[in-house]
């Protein structure tokens, strides 16, 4: 093509109209997640903060009885924000150490051939929904606890940890995996030249260079396991009472406003706490996503 | 002065019959020669001659790679390295310095101490002494050793290479291979590092590969043409460069292909 002799106002200005539309569109689609955010804040504030008006805050977040419907009612979500912090521990040290061991597999030890036929079963189990994990949990972790540690019901924060752990490890394995694949092989080579075991350059070097992704991993897995409802909700017992041992029955605060919402009054106290306890939810949630974007965006 | 020649002659490296594939892909053929100790031998040839594989095979680094295969020996000091010899063991004695510096994700000092931890120097004024004593043998020492702890990245590309250099010479190797090691600098960068090698022939014994003739011309004792996996030629630099034998020689080094 011979764009001689053409004006040069005449070639730019498609583009730069085109240009303009297309960055409007996406500065658009921006703010209308930041708008979304912000929106949904205000509505869980506003009907959770009406619960404040009957109950204090520090009761709220301390107190130890959860009768929402006895006369007087008692709020006190502390056994649901235990309960949902119990089993999201749980979860998590079991989660962890396997994904970690095993991102670490896929991506630096495993053959090729195998390497892909774990990315794809990690991928599928990430794939499968969670109730139906639960159900699985229900039929065969529940009574295996039960036999195992010899309780009255198998329904209990451990059961709950070990199904959360089963479905956080995907979300860990393949964002980890990915991080340890991005570390640029220069790296490892360089460590090895120097005389580094096969594990000295995974340990030494490997991992610390993508200590970013290896964070955010985590955090996004705790994140997933601390958001989950429904399976949890089938096979942690849901009683709302502070759990000693992770061999009690427990109720999560997810639990609670899956159970509660649809009884509830609209307007009424109960309303309001359930929304209340989704703002403790959010603010957790919050924290943790903070906690992981500080990881991934530290100055190395 | 001591010139190369006023030095005897005793081989370091020995490469005899050496055949190298990836699968089907045959880059090195039958190649056979010796690197004689304390000289700087420069390897050169046009893209995919099998130079890198070369020294990949030198250090062992192919020895993941499912699909890498090897027929001949390298005897290093007379041992074959593949043999007779384990990982770091090797690894020790033969430094590889590659063609993008690749400083690990830590501070300077730490860098230079990895290789010495990794066999086991631990303490504190050991590693101190032998931080100094590398950085100074790559030229480095003046320009870092106020921020021994800032992270490595932070360096320029040339201190970067010099850095990487450091870290070889910090775990002693006797045998040091540079991957065109000045591909990514500029020339003052450049003849620093050039300078840094020529000192360092006095301690040991250098294979450079070079995608740069006129470097092989200033640097090297010896040099080495490949070309499509196979030596053409090996001489001293100053006959490879005035007389050579191979018409292919001739060819390269004058620009004709490559
Ligand atoms: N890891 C590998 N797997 C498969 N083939 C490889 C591998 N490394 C090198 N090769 C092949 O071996 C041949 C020689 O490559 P080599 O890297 O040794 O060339 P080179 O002389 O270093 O080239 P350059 O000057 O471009 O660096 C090439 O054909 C290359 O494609
Ligand atoms: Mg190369």
């Amino acid at each position: 093509m011979d764009f001689v002799g053409l004006p040069v106002p005449y070639t730019m200005k498609p583009r730069r109209i085109s240009e303009f539309l297309i960055e409007s569109a996406i500065f658009l689609a921006g703010t209308i997640s930041i708008l979304f955010v912000v929106l949904i804040f205000i509505f869980l504030a506003k009907e959770g903060f009406a619960l404040f008006r009957t109950v204090s805050l520090w009761d709220f977040l301390a107190g130890k009885d959860w009768y929402p419907i006895s006369y007087p009612p008692r709020f006190g979500a502390l056994p649901l924000i235990l309960g949902s912090v119990w089993v999201t521990l749980g979860a998590i040290l079991i989660s962890v150490p396997i994904g970690v061991a095993c991102a670490v597999y896929i991506a630096e030890v495993a053959p090729h051939w195998l390497r892909e036929i774990l990315k794809a079963s990690v991928e599928f189990l990430a794939a499968i929904p969670s109730i139906v994990l639960g159900f699985i949990g229900l039929v065969t972790l529940v009574p295996l606890v039960q036999s195992l540690f010899n309780i009255s019901t198998g329904l209990t924060a451990l059961a709950g940890s070990l199904m959360l752990g089963f479905m956080a490890m995907p979300t860990i394995v393949s964002i980890m995996e990915d991080a340890l694949t991005a570390v640029p092989r220069s790296y490892r080579e360089g460590a090895l030249a120097l005389g580094a075991t096969h594990w000295q350059a995974i340990w030494r070097v490997v991992m610390p260079a993508a200590s970013s992704g290896v964070i955010a991993a985590v955090m996004l897995g705790i994140g997933r396991v601390i958001g989950e409802t429904m399976a949890v909700m089938m096979i942690t017992g849901n009683a709302a009472r502070i759990p000693t041992t992770l061999l009690q029955p427990v109720r999560t605060m997810t639990a609670t406003i899956a159970a509660e919402m649809g009884e509830a009054v609209q307007g009424s106290p109960h309303y309001a706490s359930l929304f209340a306890i989704g703002i403790v939810l959010f603010v957790i949630t919050f924290i943790i996503n903070l906690t992981a974007d500080f990881f991934l965006h530290r100055e190395k | 002065m001591v010139t190369p020649e006023m030095k005897i002659c005793r081989p370091k490296v020995t490469v005899k019959d050496l055949s190298v594939s990836y699968g089907r892909l045959e880059s090195l053929r039958h190649v056979s020669f010796e690197v004689n100790e304390f000289e700087i031998l420069g390897v050169i040839g046009p893209a995919a001659s099998g130079k890198t594989s070369l020294l990949r095979t030198f250090n062992r680094l192919n020895d993941e790679n499912p699909a890498f295969q090897k027929t001949g020996k390298i005897l290093l000091d007379g041992v074959d390295i593949y043999e007779k010899m384990d990982l770091p063991t090797l690894r020790k004695k033969i430094g590889m310095i590659f063609a993008l510096p690749a400083p690990l994700p830590l501070s300077i000092f730490d860098n230079i101490a990895y290789g010495p931890r990794l066999h086991n120097v631990w303490k504190t004024s050991e590693l101190e002494a032998i931080v100094e004593k590398s950085l100074r043998a790559a030229f480095l020492w003046e320009e870092v050793k106020d921020r021994l702890k800032t992270p490595a990245m932070k360096l320029s590309g040339g201190q970067q290479q010099r850095l990487c250099i450091a870290r070889s010479l910090a775990v002693e190797p006797e045998v040091i291979l540079f991957d065109e090691p000045c591909s990514g600098l500029d020339p003052i960068a450049t003849a620093h590092v050039e300078e840094a090698m020529q000192e360092l022939k006095a301690k040991y014994t250098i294979i450079l590969v070079t995608n740069n003739t006129k470097q092989a011309a200033r640097v090297s004792d010896r040099t080495a043409f490949f070309l499509m996996g196979e030596l053409v030629e090996i001489d001293r630099t100053q006959k490879i460069f005035t007389v050579p034998q191979d018409k292919r020689t001739e060819d390269y080094i004058s620009g004709r292909f490559g």
